[in-house]
């Protein structure tokens, strides 16, 4: 940069020459150098105004374009929560595993009363009665009339009654809105639902919680809004449910048992597909629980699930499967049955005579007693509570039901050399039917553990083996012996080919000792023995045949042909396709000419 | 020839006042002005009844007195706009000291209204805020300092009108009265920034402001808090927030009706900082678009105005009021539609308040006398050029 002096010699030298003040110079020199730089700010300044103009300009104008964005949307309706969240309120549905209803809700009314407002009491009073006969009519007025300033009357009213207490035309009798659970299907799978009640409750409002079943079970699941109201599937079918019920009845009947219950269980998956105990009640309004007398007869009581039985004979396949796992016998091993059999001052007998021998098979075809021991004193005790431990029979089953864990098996106090004997019998030990069908499945589909469960299931669950493929399809072969030539013919289905083993135990007395004449009869089938699909408990509780010259009370005679009608009735029902042999065309002669 | 000399009107010796003020005053934005000053009380009539209610006076009492204090600040406005530059200048200096020495003694003797900040001084029939009267005195004064500083031999005019803007600020901040103390800040930089600052220290600047943004952020739980909510997308319809956005939605392009408005029974500040969602509500878009436009014809032409103007202090001080007056109307409205964080702001001549309407009065007819067309020395320039 040159600098420009303010005072140029040669300019101040020519002004002193020629007499003038040479300061003029320097002043109009400041003065033209102060001009340049305000010009220079000045252009400066201009930009910089033109700058802040746009950016006002622009300022306001976003301004306006915003309000003009605010002025053309809708005004939202200010809302706590997020539209997307949609809470449901009511309690889940059940459904068996084709999707068919089995619990659902209903709206419906709650009637109360609001005596301070009410008009004409007595009539009021006389009018409620007519309309639910169950009330009493002096009972209601000395309701009205006393000091309380609210009364409920009805927790739930149909729309009928709603009307007609309506056309009461009293302002003192209310309504409050209700949702009450319903069971659709009545009494089918009364126990495996249990039932449902009201919790808290308000005017406009009630909590609705399970009491029992998998109402109970599953309370929390049924009532979580998270959930979104996705319904809790079972594994049960609601036909088959009804198919077994019927049969079960009609045979309970016919057999004059006091009780019955039956368990179809997929072999594979240890799904329910069917669970039946009679007496049963209808959830809708579930009866009271039996304050005093044996709560084993109540109707609310679960046989299949909660009902510890010594079930008898039917043990003696899973003794028959562990000595062939264990390598101890064949199905062909002649196995010892002179009896009775003698322990210290205990006898063991059987029901008939069957000589000095029979095959293993045979032990169990003809279910001796005496067989059953012999082998299983080969086993000896550790061993065989190992292997029952291994089925599950020792410990309360898993099933999704609230009242499955208080069903725990009767153990023998000591696992003595006389209890391994008569527990190869099914004696000594109590199950329930739902765990013999559980360890039929485990023994039978093949040797894997399957656990019984409520809840439908898409694969197959693959528990721990128990025995091996080739004991399981022994097994069945000596269970379809049983069947073909053994006690339980009259359980032959045609086209399905039933196996299974009988088991008639006598019922202890509660003082100790058996009952001669009370027995329960268990039959515990499987089908089809050649590919297992389905195992099938029936136990009657209390059976008396009584058509013969005698009364027969062996399950045999019972249960049997009870189990072979619901297998008749429910196999279709299930997909199974018989295996009938072809008809041989007779009398007709094919000819071509 | 003679004749034509003889007799003819002796040359005045000063211009006639007011046609002169006529014709060289920037008549469109003294339009605007008085447009802005009829809408005020316009909003007035329908804002203010519900303070008055709370208040338990007459439904009108507010707007009364917005009428009072509006035709003081007109008058005082017209008065000023017909000042010379100069003297302009020397009575905003001297208001500025009074303003400053009042400022000075708020602690001692204001009152805070129960607001919480001491900013007023009561005077029984009104309330004066000095912050209100020190702005304009202020630009004044900032003006006068930096121009001098562009003088050869000049004092270091920048620095002493930072010193002074420091300690107005100070003095603001302990009200606490944020919203005029960055008003202040904000007048100071712009005119700092028309007078020539350096571009480096101009990007210093812009990095400490986010800097400490970023720091009052991190440590301000009352500061972060606003934040959050300025930038969640959703609002909680309970802040004068979310009522300010609803009533605009509601109001949409006609508005609900002259009186049929809601939001003012909602918002505390309905007549004063929130006075355009009431414009809003119950005029539609259109009254808005035209307050919106208003602002801009007095801030942007004021500015296009200044651009020719020669005299530095002129060009300053005018910079400074114009810039003052738009970003105070933007971000008040900035904060209703939510392109800015909440912040308590009044829209200058337009929302109620005494000390705002005669002060702003004051401001605008400042900023009048500094836009009037005058002499720019265009001839001598033209001269210059055809001489070299």
């Amino acid at each position: 940069m040159t600098r420009t002096p303010l005072r140029p010699l040669a300019r101040i030298l020519e002004a002193r020459a020629k007499g003038e003040n040479p300061d003029a110079i320097e002043r109009a020199n400041i003065r033209a150098r102060h001009e340049v730089m305000r010009d220079k700010t000045r252009l400066r300044s201009e930009g910089r105004l033109l700058v802040l103009g746009a950016f006002f300009f622009c300022a306001f104008v976003v301004i306006g374009v915003r309000m003009g964005m605010l002025a053309a949307s809708e005004p939202s309706e200010p809302q706590v929560a997020a539209a997307s969240a949609h809470i449901v309120a009511s309690r889940a549905d059940i459904v068996d595993r084709n999707g068919r209803i089995l619990a659902t809700n209903l709206t419906t009314r709650a009637l109360y009363a609001q005596p301070p407002v009410m008009i004409d009491k007595a009539g009021a009073a006389r009018q409620l009665a007519t309309i639910f006969p169950d009330l009493d009519e002096e009972k209601l007025l000395a309701q009205f009339t006393g000091n309380r300033k609210f009364i409920w009357i009805r927790k739930k009213i149909s729309p009928e009654q709603m009307q007609a207490v309506h056309d009461i035309g009293d302002p003192g009798l209310l309504f409050g809105p209700r949702e009450m659970r319903l069971y659709p299907n009545g009494k089918l799978a009364a126990h495996i639902l249990g039932g449902a009640s009201f919790g808290r409750e308000g005017v406009n409002s009630a909590e609705v919680i399970g009491v029992a079943g998998v109402e109970k079970e599953f309370d929390d699941y049924l009532r979580d809004p998270a959930q979104d109201g996705k319904p809790l599937q079972l594994s049960i079918d609601l036909t088959v449910q009804a198919a077994t019920r019927e049969v079960l009845y009609g045979g309970m009947k016919l057999m004059n048992a006091k009780g019955a219950a039956a368990v179809l269980m997929d072999v594979h998956t240890g799904e329910i597909i069917s669970m039946v105990s009679l007496p049963d009640f209808d959830p809708n309004t579930r009866p009271r629980v039996l304050t005093k007398g044996d709560a084993g007869d109540s109707p609310l009581f679960n046989r299949a699930v909660q009902g510890v039985y010594e079930l008898g004979s039917v043990f003696k396949i899973l003794n028959t499967a562990q000595a062939l796992e264990l390598g101890l016998v064949n199905p062909s091993t002649m196995i010892d049955t002179k009896g009775p059999l003698r322990w210290g001052r205990f006898k063991i007998r059987d029901f008939h005579n069957y000589g000095a021998q029979l095959s293993m098979t045979d032990v169990v075809v003809k279910s001796s007693n005496i067989g059953s021991a012999h082998v299983a004193q080969m086993i000896g005790a550790k061993r065989q509570r190992d292997f029952l431990g291994a089925l599950g029979l020792l410990e309360a089953t898993p099933v999704e039901l609230v009242e499955a864990s208080g069903a725990k098996p009767l153990l023998p106090k000591r696992w003595s050399e006389l209890s391994t004997m008569t527990i190869s019998y099914g004696h000594g030990l109590s199950t329930s039917p739902l765990h013999l069908a559980a360890a039929y499945s485990s023994i039978l589909n093949g040797g894997l553990r399957v656990k019984p469960t409520l809840l439908r299931q898409t694969a197959p669950r693959m528990g721990e083996r128990v025995v091996s493929e080739r004991t399981s399809e022994q097994a069945r072969s000596i269970l379809r012996q049983v069947v073909v030539r053994g006690t339980a013919s009259f359980g032959e289905v045609e086209g399905y080919a039933v196996g299974g083993k009988t088991g008639t135990a006598d019922k202890p007395k509660p003082t100790g000792g058996y009952y001669k004449d009370k027995v329960v009869a268990t039959f515990a089938s499987v089908f089809p023995a050649n590919d297992p699909k389905y195992v099938l408990i029936v136990t009657l509780d209390e059976p008396v045949e009584t058509s013969g010259p005698k009364p027969r009370r062996t399950a045999g005679w019972t249960s049997v042909p009870v189990a072979a009608e619901i297998i008749r009735r429910v196999a279709p029902l299930l997909g199974l396709r018989p295996e009938v042999e072809p008809l041989q065309p007779t009398g007709v002669t094919l000819t071509s000419n | 020839m003679t004749e034509m000399v003889y007799g003819t009107v002796p040359v005045r010796s000063s211009d006639p006042i007011l046609p002169r003020w006529w014709q060289t005053i920037d008549r469109w934005s003294l339009t605007a002005i008085l447009m802005l000053f009829g809408i005020g009380i316009l909003l007035g009539l329908a804002a203010s009844p519900p303070l008055a209610a709370k208040n338990g006076l007459a439904p009108f009492h507010y707007v009364q007195r917005q009428m009072l204090f509006g035709g003081m600040a007109l008058v005082v406005m017209m008065v000023t706009s017909m000042m010379a530059p100069s003297l302009v200048r020397r009575l905003g200096v001297l208001g500025f000291l009074g303003a400053f020495a009042a400022l000075v003694m708020l602690p001692v003797l204001g009152t805070d209204y129960g607001k919480g900040a001491i900013r007023w001084y009561s005077l029984g029939f009104a309330s004066v805020q000095p912050a209100e009267f020190l702005k304009p005195g202020f630009v004044v004064i900032a003006a006068w300092l930096m121009s001098a500083s562009q003088e050869i031999n000049g004092p270091p005019g920048r620095l002493y009108s930072f010193i002074i803007a420091i300690t107005v600020v100070g003095f603001l901040v302990m009200q606490p009265d944020f919203g005029q103390a960055s008003l202040v800040l904000f007048g100071w930089g712009v005119m700092y920034f028309v007078a020539g600052a350096p571009m480096f220290l101009l990007l210093s600047m812009a990095g400490l402001v986010v800097f400490g943004g970023m720091f009052a952020y991190n440590n301000s739980e009352h500061f972060a808090r606003r934040i959050d909510g300025f930038l969640s997308a959703d609002i909680d319809p309970t802040t004068q927030m979310g009522y300010a956005t609803n009533a605009i939605q509601e109001g949409g392009f006609f508005g609900v009706g002259v009186g049929e408005g809601q939001v003012k029974w909602s918002l505390p500040d309905a007549h004063t900082d929130f006075i355009v969602a009431v414009a809003a509500e119950e005029y539609g878009l259109i009254l808005v678009l035209v307050i919106i436009a208003l602002y801009m014809v007095i801030t942007v032409r004021s500015l296009l105005r200044l651009m020719k103007e020669r005299d530095t202090f002129i060009r300053l001080a005018g910079t400074g009021l114009a810039c003052m007056f738009g970003v105070q109307a933007m971000i008040n409205m900035g904060v209703a539609v939510r392109l800015l964080p909440a912040k308590g702001m009044t829209l200058p001549f337009v929302s109620y308040g005494g000390s705002s309407l005669i002060a702003g009065g004051i401001a605008v007819g400042m900023l009048l006398a500094f836009t009037r067309t005058r002499p720019q020395g265009e001839i001598i320039d033209h001269f210059a050029r055809r001489g070299h």
